[in-house]
């Protein structure tokens, strides 16, 4: 593709867990933790480099759907404020071609005994980034991925 | 700058309702009118095209007239790339917090291992 283009998206996710934000904040930090939610689906063939919870620490993550490229994920820290905030840039990789450098913050405030969670993600997306195999799965694969994100 | 978050949000709220899921399914499988679509729904017909209007102004369906027949057709491309990425980040998002809740509340259970960080 020779047609290099940037588009910015910024979206925001709010959940409330019953748990403190001590815990949920710790489920980002503690790299075992992690693993056990922060993952690719479960049918994707996967790898877990490093976690380095510091400012300035690397996670690399990559992982594929059956029979197609690899996604890799390479994060950086750059603030965590304890149980409160984490703010770390990453950017995810198809094959050999740069998708997306993205911004995300998590912010943890306590909601009676449990913890509000807010997850903003402000990102800039590459060269109009062509999901062959989404488009194979035609339609109802993007509706079903509309549909998932409603949830 | 261009902002496509806008088509985006469109989009979900188009989706958010289930008569509309209904019909975007059925679209999903090929070109129909405003009274096939209707066929499966328990409403109005004016109601169906209530809907309908949704739908094209998300600009995930668009329908044309022919005589005295609309034939609806589903909008592969209303949806750019940069959108079905954001979505596919979000749906990724949403996939891995249902995953934190659940993995939350079964260690919520187990003697508290307090860690001093």
């Amino acid at each position: 593709m020779s047609k290099h283009t940037a588009v910015h998206g910024t979206f925001a996710l709010e959940r409330t867990f019953p748990s403190a934000p001590e815990r949920v904040f710790q489920a980002f930090a503690d790299p075992k933790a992690k693993a056990r939610w922060f993952a690719a689906p479960a049918d994707w063939e996967q790898s877990r480099g490093k976690m380095e919870f510091k400012v300035g620490g690397k996670e690399h993550m990559s992982g594929a759907p059956p029979g197609q490229q690899q996604h890799v994920f390479d994060a950086t820290y750059l603030d965590i404020v304890l149980n409160q905030r984490i703010v770390y840039v990453y950017e995810m990789h198809i094959g050999a071609a740069k998708i997306s450098v993205s911004l995300a913050t998590i912010e943890f405030t306590p909601a009676g005994k449990g913890t509000r969670l807010v997850m903003t993600e402000q990102g800039v997306f590459l060269d109009g980034y062509d999901d062959a195999g989404s488009r194979e799965r035609g339609t109802k694969g993007l509706l079903d991925q509309l549909e998932a994100a409603l949830r | 700058m261009l902002n496509y978050q806008a088509p985006l949000d469109r989009a979900f709220q188009a989706l958010a309702d289930p008569a509309r899921r209904v019909m975007v399914e059925r679209l999903a499988r090929g070109p129909a009118s405003v009274s096939e679509l209707a066929e499966p729904l328990d409403m109005t017909l004016s109601a169906v095209v209530q809907h309908l209007a949704v739908l094209e102004a998300s600009g995930l369906v668009r329908s044309q007239k022919v005589g005295r027949v609309r034939t609806c057709r589903i909008e592969p491309q209303a949806l750019h790339g940069a959108e079905r990425w954001i979505a596919a980040r979000r749906a990724s998002w949403q996939r891995n917090l249902d995953r934190l809740g659940e993995f939350l509340a079964e260690t919520e259970d187990q003697p508290k291992r307090r860690r001093k960080t």
